[in-house]
């Protein structure tokens, strides 16, 4: 256990204590740098940025100074290096772009940084966002922090296992098939995808275009509104961006349901369970936290409903040949001429192109590359593209009957809880398999939480998944924000050993 | 029907990546364990459904939205060649391709 500081406190919690002049920005920020130093065998991080972020925390804590206030002001975050910096190098965990610096701001990032967070740097995950274990990225690996053997999950794993950790109360991560909800899971922290369309994707690095989200991994339901109100919202340079105006989450979360008291906070809430997400296959201990978890929400006023989703299974191969389409698609742009790595030897222009993408891009990658231009290449198209983007339409169908029988849809983030580091990295199918919970509603789309709701075999996390109807943000994050206020898994913390002086 | 190693060769010319044979071997076991679970796919009937190329569009109508003829940024070129592989006088430089 290490010692009470201020990377005991959540984001709602450190800022109050800024606003009240109980700790400055520069004191937090330069304890959660040495924290990251001291912890540095948990691979949280690609870069760290320790002047950048002591400048910013001294000119957030004058800005305090001269009347300024923001909930995040102040605040320390780092991001996913998915999402570009002007600041930092920016990667994508991939040798490809090692040592890019990107000449702007991903709007995520520019929008945090107005509403006054601190920026640490650049978090680890898997290349190009493609894996569900960190064990894809091309620097080094991140480890669990409630077993430093586990994987931390992916591909946020940089993000899930530094808030975990406590080097950081707030991180931004991506998520085009799980890559929020599965780390939050095996990390024992909360993580929200928002509807897709509702942060901006401009200056994401593209991996699936038509799937990929961002959101937060953060320590509760309200710490997760804080951060996903501010980066949020339109975006003209978006062109999937969602025309709504912007969205007060954390005014949403502490509203109350009609009819409900203190004593049963979710009164009223229909929670639907499909009986595809509760399968023969899902690890005994995950599915007995997951019914415990469901008990309390019950007792909270819940009523939990039976629905289907007839195409769980389905969404495997549907995500597997949408995804690498558009992957496929998306990183032919790494081409060696513009950015990005280009190969020493080569004869002319097309080995040029070959040499480079085949030294820059790493194993996964390269698979999913295949599975794209094959399944786009012509003669196959229809048998497998167009086939997937109707089955596509039929599981997100199959969520909107759902939804006429209830508010909100629950089950497994994954089927076991964090597995060993090397324990799938040669079954590259095994590792597709284990998102069968988190890809329906990332085809679909649609807003998905992953909460803490216990703990599993060899005392690892379990995270409960919420799933919302479109633009139904305010309702997972009450729903959770209540769980959280009747249980205390998500205050639990791993017992990381002593960090390195 | 399974791919062959004819097939991964010329997957890997279309996506320009030279693979060993090592990998080449390798690869197509993969790519077949993973075309194995793509089959239960095929027996739908999906016949007269609406492909969904853009999740929004299951509950409204998608539109490409268009802005105004307007110049709102402007280019900075050493900012965005900062990262070139190799550049001169501006330009980025490749190798010959017309003789």
């Amino acid at each position: 256990m290490s010692d009470p500081g201020p990377h005991d406190l959540g984001v709602a919690a450190l800022g109050r204590a800024l606003a009240a002049r109980e700790l400055s920005s520069v004191e937090v920020t330069s304890h959660l740098l040495d924290r990251f130093v001291g912890h540095e065998r948990l691979g949280a991080a690609l870069s760290i940025d320790r002047e950048g972020a002591l400048a910013q925390a001294a000119d957030a804590d004058r800005r305090r100074g001269t009347g300024a206030a923001g909930p995040l002001l102040g605040i320390p975050i780092a991001h996913k290096d998915i999402f570009v910096t002007r600041a930092h190098p920016t990667t994508a965990g991939s040798s490809m772009l090692a040592g890019y610096r990107s000449p702007f701001d991903a709007t995520v990032v520019e929008r945090l940084a107005e509403a006054g967070t601190v920026t640490l740097g650049k978090l680890n995950c898997d290349e190009f966002a493609m894996g569900s274990s960190t064990e894809n990225s091309a620097f080094h690996l991140t480890r669990n922090p409630w077993d430093e053997s586990r994987v931390p999950g992916g591909s946020s794993g940089g993000s899930a296992a530094a808030v975990a950790a406590r080097l950081l109360p707030a991180a931004t991560g991506t998520d085009t098939g799980g890559s929020i909800r599965q780390p939050a899971s095996f990390c024992g922290i909360t993580g929200i995808k928002p509807t897709y369309g509702v942060c901006s994707r401009y200056g994401m690095i593209a991996f699936a275009s038509s799937l990929d989200q961002a959101g937060v991994l953060a320590r509760s339901a309200e710490d997760c509104a804080l951060v996903l109100g501010a980066m949020s919202g339109f975006d003209p340079r978006d062109s999937t961006s969602a025309e709504r105006p912007a969205q007060d989450f954390h005014a949403e979360l502490a509203k109350g349901r009609a009819g409900a008291s203190a004593a049963k906070p979710l009164q009223g809430l229909r929670i639907g369970l499909p009986k595809e997400f509760f399968p023969a296959a899902l690890a005994g201990d995950v599915e007995a936290a997951l019914r415990a978890a469901l008990a309390e929400m019950a007792r909270l006023g819940a009523t939990l409903v039976d629905v289907e989703l007839p195409r769980t299974e389905l969404s495997i191969p549907v995500y597997y040949l949408i995804a690498p389409a558009e992957a496929s698609s998306n990183l032919s742009r790494f081409d060696g001429v513009r950015y990005g790595h280009r190969a020493e030897h080569y004869e002319d222009l097309q080995s040029m192109y070959r040499a480079s993408r085949s030294e820059g891009f790493g194993a996964e990658v390269k698979r999913r590359i295949m599975i794209g231009t094959y399944v786009l290449s012509h003669g196959y198209y229809d048998a497998y593209y167009l086939q997937a983007q109707k089955l596509r339409r039929m599981i997100a169908d199959d969520f909107q009957a759902c939804f006429q029988r209830c508010d909100v849809i629950a089950g497994p983030v994954a089927p076991t809880v964090a597995w060993p580091l090397g324990a799938q990295s040669d079954d590259p199918v095994a590792n597709y398999l284990a998102d069968i919970f988190t890809l329906p509603a990332s085809l679909a789309g649609l807003p998905g939480m992953s909460i803490p709701a216990g703990f599993g075999a060899a005392g690892m996390p379990v995270g409960l998944q919420l799933v919302g109807n479109y633009f139904a943000e305010g309702t997972l994050l009450h729903a959770a924000h209540a769980f959280q206020g009747a249980t205390d898994w998500h205050t639990r913390t791993p017992p990381l050993a002593e960090p390195r002086r | 029907m399974a791919l062959t190693p004819f097939d991964v060769r010329r997957i890997a010319e279309l996506a320009r990546l030279d693979l060993g044979a090592d990998e080449q071997a390798r690869m197509l076991d993969q790519l077949n364990a993973f075309f194995r679970i793509v089959e239960q796919m095929s027996a739908v009937e999906t016949s007269g459904v609406e492909p969904l190329y853009t999740p929004l569009a299951a509950v409204q109508e998608a539109h490409l939205r268009l802005r105004p003829d307007e110049v709102t940024e402007v280019v900075d070129r050493d900012a965005n060649q900062q990262s070139a592989p190799a550049t001169r006088d501006g330009l980025y430089l490749v190798p010959k391709v017309i003789e």
